[in-house]
């Protein structure tokens, strides 16, 4: 991968000049190098990563594995994009294995989830089954641990 | 009740360790250990834990009961996977029988090489500016440190011209340590063809100290041990504090002739007995996949290296290129302090540590060593605190 697109992985808010100073670029070059990824779609976004356990928030995020039957034009792709669409599906995936499906998604409370699956997601034509699973606690996102870092132990100063 | 004729302390102590003086670092270190909130670029070591599958496989050879003594030369598992690592690498084929010596650290190895094949008063060449220990580890092994200067102007690189100005009757070992700390000079082939050839001509034995290869950032890292018809006369050590960053570990190793392996591993046999087997069993573990652990550190560094190189040039300090392990040496010589004092008053006033470049040896006077193995966060907020006591100085 593109170092350029590495750091911003890592930081997304990393400034063009230091960005231009860790590849030894110009600004310019940095500057015009993002805005032609964000053109071309390979930049989707920028977020923070959220430690949503410590919010307090009281929202519920379930993890559904869905069987689908493929369409005969379009496969997996067309129902799974209806399935994306929604406003509750924070992720979904195509998978191998005993499903098809991978959704992340997210709600208020229980009943909520409960109701999206039941009246929205299963009603699907083409969708067979669901496994609904609720998410318990977060260690680790996108990368990111969710427990502070234990400080740095070195000795300040050594040869 | 003192009787007349009995020794102080001091006088106890043998000549030739109480005439070494304090490490430089160590009286920094002190100051530096005192003060809250610094930012410090003066830490020789990585910033990166110790890959977790190495940690983890640590704990599970604990588990499993890995806590007695092995072979005096290490387990013979490691040091087959040494030699293929070696062989790769550096491109220079060792019999795990009885050419490879596991020891605890460099430090141990070059320890051992010294006091197995130095003579009282043997001359031993190596360049300045360099790791602290060489000087002093010369001289307790009974040897004579003749120092070789390496100059900014060139790159710091060690070049056959500088050697054969330095060279005697009595020179029997030339040691190399590049990519090198402090400089974070590397040496390109060339070079390294040349000091071989001087090597041969005058039939001296080299120890290279190759300990920062893996983090060579500008063209190959080329092992003196890999030039033909210089693994005869070389000892060639390596181990896993810096590409691992496994420095807690204490582990390393030397790679030598069968008949100077037998004589540093007879020292060894009786002073250590053997390296530690935990870490034993973690290298181990950190050869079988190094490439992933090893490529995404360098990759780090390679980016700090850039960050530092551009902002010493933004701030006005001559800094030659750092190519090599993760340490850049800026000229502070034209700011009208020394390097103590310079250190000093960037700690005082903006609370960064770095060491004065005399800490290395007295060509390192007029240089400032600043380590990149801190976090980016970290060296940003450096950067732009030292441009503004540049800038106050030059007021």
């Amino acid at each position: 991968m593109d170092e350029l697109l590495k750091i911003l992985k890592q930081n997304a808010l990393e400034s063009p000049e230091n960005i231009a100073k860790m590849l030894n670029l110009k600004v310019g070059e940095v500057k015009a190098r993002i805005a032609e990824y964000e053109k071309k779609g390979v930049i989707r976004g920028y977020q923070a990563i959220l430690n949503e356990d410590q919010l307090d928030l009281g929202r519920v995020t379930a993890v559904i594995e869905v069987k689908i039957t493929p369409e005969r034009e379009g496969g997996f792709n067309k129902i799974s994009s209806r399935i994306a669409r929604f406003s509750e599906v924070q992720s979904i995936y195509l998978m191998s294995g005993a499903y098809d499906l991978l959704l992340f998604v997210a709600g208020k409370d229980l009943r909520e989830v409960a109701s999206f699956v039941s009246e929205k997601l299963a009603t699907i034509e083409g969708v067979i089954s669901t496994s609904t699973h609720f998410m318990l606690k977060t260690y680790k996102h996108h990368g990111i641990l969710m427990e502070t870092e234990h400080e740095d132990e070195r000795l300040k100063v050594s040869p | 009740m003192k009787t007349s004729g009995s020794k102080s302390p001091r006088e106890w102590v043998a000549g030739h360790v109480r005439d070494i003086p304090r490490s430089g670092i160590r009286d920094f270190f002190d100051i530096v250990s005192t003060m809250k909130d610094i930012i410090s670029l003066g830490i020789g070591e990585p910033d990166f834990d110790t890959p977790w599958h190495v940690r983890e496989s640590t704990v599970f050879s604990l588990e499993r009961g890995a806590t007695h003594y092995t072979s005096n030369l290490g387990l013979l598992e490691l040091r087959k996977a040494v030699a293929r690592y070696v062989n790769r690498f550096f491109k220079a084929s060792y019999d795990p029988e009885t050419e490879i010596l596991v020891t605890v650290g460099v430090s141990e190895a070059l320890d051992l090489a010294l006091r197995a094949l130095i003579n009282p008063g043997d001359e031993v060449m190596y360049h300045e500016p360099c790791y602290v220990s060489y000087r002093a580890d010369i001289i307790f092994a009974h040897g004579t440190p003749v120092v070789v200067e390496t100059r900014a102007e060139d790159d710091f690189r060690l070049t056959r011209e500088m050697l054969e100005k330095k060279v005697t009757p009595k020179t029997k070992l030339l040691l190399l340590n590049f990519p090198n700390n402090p400089t974070g000079a590397t040496l390109p082939r060339k070079d390294v063809e040349e000091i071989a050839e001087f090597a041969k001509k005058h039939d001296l034995l080299v120890i290279t100290d190759e300990i920062y290869a893996e983090l060579t950032y500008d063209g190959e890292h080329v092992s003196i041990a890999s030039i033909p018809g210089m693994k005869e006369r070389t000892i060639f050590l390596h181990g896993f504090s810096k590409a691992w960053a496994m420095t807690g570990f204490r582990l390393g190793y030397a790679c030598a002739p069968a008949e100077l392996t037998e004589a540093m591993m007879k020292v060894h046999q009786y002073t250590m007995l053997c390296a530690p087997t935990m870490s034993q069993k973690a290298a181990i573990e950190a050869l079988t996949n190094p490439e992933f652990d090893v490529t995404q550190m360098r990759e780090e560094y390679h980016k700090r290296r850039n960050f530092l190189d551009r902002s010493f040039r933004e701030m006005g300090l001559p800094c030659s290129k750092p190519r090599g392990a993760f340490y850049a040496f800026p000229n502070i010589g034209g700011m009208g302090l020394t390097s103590k004092e310079f250190a000093l008053k960037l700690l005082d006033e903006e609370k960064v540590a770095a060491v004065p470049g005399n800490a290395f040896g007295d060509c390192g006077e007029g240089f400032l060593r600043c380590a990149y193995a801190t976090s980016m966060d970290n060296i940003k907020e450096a950067m732009a605190r030292m441009e503004r006591f540049v800038k106050r100085l030059r007021k």
